[in-house]
């Protein structure tokens, strides 16, 4: 039984790798992301920069969209590469194989968020130094554990969501490229991308934060500009809603999984490319 | 236990879209019962539709089935799918699995990585494999450079990487060249052979694949298995007749003038087959009890005003088998008409 569970773990280590191998290795050899994934979000940054000065907003407000322009690419890569993934992966015919493969699903698609997550933070970084190059950005940060430990658990949180919804475009999703673009824009409104979140009224805030960006980034701002006051709640009870969200998305979402591939199974969905 | 996989009144029926909002139950499988013993290889031989990737699906985990029951290694496919997960592996002709953008060698390493074999005997099975297959040279070509039957290879190296007890091969020589397949053909025979516990199930359409390959075949025609033994057994199930194969000329208008030569004494199945509507030319395949029959063919072909271009009498093969379970040949199915004895 303990032999059992060692190779239990360790087949699910080694697949996670493996899936993170392809995502890490695979993006590196299209450089094509360096204009697509840094250079176009930096144009639709600066066109929120130039509005911010053009209204002589206080200067940290550049900084503030610049981070909302970087935490852009990880909801792009949840949209994308997470959500969507089995179904781009069954198109593909890889989904029968990792599906009859002797491992836990969420090894696939945590292998996918940890591959996603280290490219996805090379652009993001690129991004920051980038555009605080160009438009001269100061941060006075309060605590950089507090940064870090929040930046992390918008990441778990984020990412178990998009596992959640891997699950549910797989069995939902005809066309999984209109959900993802159903549901890019609005999110941009409601997690305050370009603007402090408070703006959207208290109560409508409150509750877009059921998607994890909205308490992080309001979180990390709070953190990164401590001198500005614009928070939505309290940087302590944010971080709390962050593991809350997380642990509960997480969860959310390997119970989904099972209950997909349950229904999959039976409705044949795991094998049939055109649904 | 000696059985590999055992299925028990095995059903599978899927919902389909009709006219309109209407669903219908099609029955892919109807009642399959299957004992394929450890050490051997065992074929599913069938027409499209015949269920044979619906069998394999279901006994690869892949679907549940409606009704019925399916063991796998010992294991229930339902209630235990992942300990059977762990002693089998899947190849399916004509997939296009991968990433493109990885090497061969890569995506191979890759799906190696999901039944945890430790890299370096991944990588040497990979290079051994490649050097069996011939495709040891594209190792390092990135997957979307292959061409339909390098990427065939590469997915029947994917099948054998994690060394599984049972393996599940559904049309692996599809596309591939006649020099490939008989190396991928010599490949499984030897692999089976090499250890006593390794089973193979294979479908596929090649009567001639499956006469070579197979320890025992199960013939299948919608969702239902027809027979089930040695492909010699099977043979000798027409053995004692006599199967001819005819080229007539003859008038479009005379082709169901044709189809009554299944009524003729002695004969016991006519398949005609013809390139198209309103062909002059028919191929004829017919089993009859025995010589004493062929005068009284040819004598019925000259009455319906039919020329024979071409005789042949032939040893009964798989496809006469299927002829004779099915009523029409397994190959072929465009244009052929059937003509059944009573």
């Amino acid at each position: 039984m303990k032999t059992d569970l060692k190779w239990h773990i360790r087949v699910n280590v080694k697949a996670a790798i493996a899936r993170a191998y392809v995502r890490v290795v695979g993006t590196n050899r299209e450089f094509s992301w360096i204009f697509f994934d840094t250079l176009l979000p930096l144009l639709g940054t600066a066109a929120y920069v130039y509005i911010y000065r053009a209204m002589d907003a206080p200067e940290e407000y550049v900084g503030f969209v610049l981070l909302g322009g970087a935490m852009t690419a990880y909801w792009m890569n949840v949209l994308w590469n997470m959500a969507s993934n089995f179904y781009f992966e069954r198109q593909g015919w890889n989904l029968e194989l990792y599906f009859i493969a002797p491992i836990s699903r969420m090894a696939i698609l945590a292998g996918m968020a940890i591959g996603g997550m280290f490219m996805t933070t090379i652009r993001a970084g690129s991004l920051i130094v980038l555009g605080s190059l160009l438009f001269n950005v100061s941060f006075s940060v309060s605590s950089v554990p507090l940064v870090v430990l929040t930046f992390v658990l918008t990441l778990v949180a984020l990412y178990g969501l998009g596992m959640l919804f891997s699950s549910l475009f797989l069995m939902y999703g005809r066309e999984a490229w209109h959900t993802s673009n159903l549901l890019q824009e609005p999110v941009y409104l409601l997690t305050g991308f370009y603007f402090p979140v408070r703006a959207l009224g208290f109560y409508i805030a409150i509750a877009a934060s059921i998607i994890p960006l909205t308490l992080g980034m309001d979180a990390v701002r709070q953190l990164v500009f401590s001198h500005l006051h614009f928070g939505l709640l309290p940087v302590h009870v944010e971080i709390a809603g962050l593991g809350v969200l997380g642990v509960g998305l997480l969860y959310a979402a390997g119970v989904a999984l099972e209950r997909m591939e349950r229904a999959a199974k039976k409705e044949g969905r795991l094998t049939l490319r055109w649904q | 236990m000696s059985e590999a996989i055992i299925t028990e009144q095995l059903r599978r029926e899927f919902r389909v879209d009709k006219e309109g909002k209407r669903r219908e139950a099609f029955v892919a499988l109807d009642g399959v019962d299957l004992e394929v013993n450890r050490g051997e290889i065992f074929g599913l031989l069938g027409p499209n539709g015949a269920g044979k990737t619906t069998l394999i699906k279901i006994l690869s985990t892949l679907l549940t089935p409606t009704s019925g029951r399916a063991v796998v290694g010992g294991f229930d496919v339902t209630s235990d799918p992942y300990s059977v997960r762990r002693i089998i592996n899947m190849v399916s002709g004509g997939e296009h699995s991968g990433y493109g953008i990885l090497t061969v060698r890569e995506n191979l390493w890759l799906f190696s990585q999901l039944y945890g074999i430790p890299n370096r005997v991944a990588l040497e099975r990979i290079d051994r494999l490649m050097d069996i297959v011939g495709l040891s040279d594209r190792a390092r070509t990135k997957v979307h450079k292959l061409s339909t039957g390098q990427r065939q290879k590469m997915n029947f190296i994917r099948g054998f990487i994690s060394d599984p007890e049972i393996l599940f091969l559904d049309e692996p020589t599809l596309g591939l060249d006649v020099e490939t397949s008989r190396v991928i053909r010599k490949y499984i025979r030897e692999w089976v052979d090499g250890r006593p516990d390794r089973t193979v199930l294979l479908t596929t359409h090649y009567m001639a694949e499956a006469d070579q390959l197979c320890d025992r075949l199960a013939i299948v025609n919608q969702g239902r298995i027809l027979a089930c033994d040695t492909p010699s057994a099977l043979k000798r199930r027409v053995g004692q007749d006599s199967v001819l194969e005819i080229d007539v000329s003859a008038q479009a208008g005379r082709l169901q003038d044709l189809s009554g030569l299944s009524a003729k004494r002695g004969v016991r199945r006519v398949a005609i087959s013809s390139d198209g509507q309103g062909a002059l030319t028919h191929k004829l395949s017919v089993i009859v009890d025995g010589d004493g029959a062929i005068p009284g063919v040819l004598e019925f072909l000259a009455q319906c005003g039919a020329i024979v271009t071409g005789f042949k009498k032939t040893e009964p093969t798989l496809e006469d088998v299927f002829l004779e379970l099915v009523g029409r040949r397994l190959t072929g199915e465009n244009g052929s008409q059937v003509a059944h004895k009573g």
